[in-house]
């Protein structure tokens, strides 16, 4: 198996492992955001919503245990690839060009995709630490022992700076979701002059709706219930 | 002559070696608007020679856009803002009369500087060497239509064909990546039946090279295709992903 390890490790292998774990996620916030949506219905219809998900918790975990490890498969890639491109760009004697257009010949969103990847991932980080970790593992205030998850939703969004944080957060992923959808295809060899500019545009809107679409949530609980329950 | 000659400010980058500190050495200079960049150079080394100064290190040969010897970064994009031309071809009309500009070689890694303006681009060469060839005889001129070729599949080769291998991509890819000019080296055979017999050793060959001489990867930022002289399309680099993939999923050589 020495040629697949080979294969994955080249430039373009890396560029495949990127666009595949890249799709699965991209697949993994449609489910995530068409279920959050049962937030916009009340208590009972997202309190019941997570109550389902609690009847089929082995298979969540497994597939909680795949989404980590493809998180980790993508975000230790980017950061390699990342690192690695770094030394690419000349030696000590000469780096950078003092006048940089790469504006003019490249998309905004193409050249940031590890600054947008960061803060996605220290708001992933604190997305688990709070959410994940009242919902799955212990709630001071014990609502998920009685299934009010949304009452944790609702105190959590009513503080000021994490509502504001998730935004921000969302959002750049969006201009991380309009480049890496499209690359991915791209990375895949899909690029064909009569569906391509299809493709663009599908992860254009689809980056669109999901940073409007998870943004929608704090901005909704922060002014209709301002923390209150 | 000289009447309508316009005023510049040159920031060109001047470095002794490889291992040598670079830095910017400013000229004024007065240039015919109908001069080229490269002449414009040129008459600025015949001052600098007469000053018994030494003169600006730089390459050049076809000076009709064809061979890709030339490539100077202007105003930060290799061979200057206009699209579509080579460095031998940006005249200076393109600018105002008093602008400012800075000069550059295409800097990279894999390129090493030799002499201010001129950079070693021999790992292209290594590429090439590496797969980008036909290895067995193709004898004389066939006949016409001996071995049919489609008219759209012919233009999509002699696309990826009219490649000048000048390294702009790699300058204008800000991972360094060298994949437009690979990606049009191996096209350019995997689309004609010629090509065929090594479609796809070809291509882990040359891609397992650039990888070695420390290109970086590409990002899909297709800055490359809008700085290429020839125009070159990331089509191509999605062909060469196809084939790479095919070719490690489905072929027994590695």
């Amino acid at each position: 198996m020495g040629w697949l390890w080979e294969s994955l490790n080249s430039s373009i292998g890396k560029k495949i492992v990127m666009a595949v774990t890249g799709i699965f996620l991209i697949i993994f916030l449609i489910v995530h955001l068409i279920g959050n949506i049962t937030l916009f219905f009340g208590p009972d219809a997202f309190n019941g919503y997570v109550s389902t998900l609690d009847v089929v918790k082995p298979l969540i975990r497994v597939i909680e245990v795949v989404l980590l490890a493809v998180f980790i498969f993508h975000i230790f890639n980017g950061l390699r690839l990342w690192l690695e491109n770094k030394k690419t760009q000349g030696g000590k004697f000469f780096g950078k060009y003092r006048v940089n257009a790469s504006s003019e010949n490249s998309s905004f969103s193409s050249r940031t995709m590890i600054i947008s990847g960061s803060i996605v991932f220290i708001f992933l980080v604190l997305h688990l630490g709070t959410f994940f970790w009242r919902f799955n593992v212990h709630d001071p205030q014990g609502y998920a022992d009685t299934h009010q998850y949304f009452f944790i939703v609702s105190e959590l969004f009513g503080i000021w700076w994490y509502s504001a944080l998730y935004v921000i957060a969302v959002l750049l992923l969006g201009f991380h979701l309009n480049h890496g959808f499209q690359s991915a295809f791209q990375t895949f060899g899909w690029n064909n002059k009569k569906y391509f500019p299809l493709i663009q545009k599908f992860g254009t809107v689809y980056a669109i709706i999901m940073a409007l679409g998870f943004a929608s949530m704090p901005v909704y609980f922060f002014f209709f219930y301002g923390g209150n329950l | 002559m000289g009447n309508n000659n316009i005023n510049l400010t040159l920031n060109i980058w001047r470095q002794e070696s490889a291992e040598a500190k670079g830095d910017f050495e400013k000229f004024k200079v007065s240039v015919s608007p109908d001069a080229s960049i490269l002449e414009m150079l040129d008459e600025l080394n015949n001052k600098l020679e007469k000053e018994g100064k030494i003169p600006i290190a730089f390459e050049s040969d076809c000076r009709e856009g064809i061979c890709g010897t030339c490539g100077l970064v202007v105003n930060g994009h290799p061979h200057g803002a206009l699209p579509k031309i080579a460095t031998c071809q940006l005249h200076m009309r393109n600018f105002k009369d008093g602008e400012t500009l800075y000069i550059e070689p295409f800097r990279a890694t894999a390129f090493k500087i030799i002499k201010d303006l001129i950079v070693d681009r021999s790992g292209f060469d290594e590429i090439q060497q590496a797969g980008g060839y036909i290895s067995f005889n193709t004898g004389s001129a066939p006949d016409a239509n001996a071995v049919p070729i489609p008219k759209e599949i012919a233009s999509l080769a002699l696309d990826a064909a009219e490649c000048i291998g000048c390294g702009a991509c790699v300058a204008a890819c800000k991972n360094s990546s060298a994949m437009l000019f690979v990606a049009a080296k191996v096209s350019q055979f995997a689309l004609l039946p010629q090509g065929q017999p090594e479609r796809y050793e070809r291509v882990q060959a040359m891609i397992a090279k650039m990888d070695e001489l420390g290109f970086g990867s590409c990002s899909n930022t297709y800055a490359c295709e809008a700085e290429c002289p020839k125009g070159i399309s990331v089509k191509n680099i999605a062909r060469m992903n196809r084939d790479y993939i095919v070719s490690k999923v489905t072929k027994e050589t590695v």
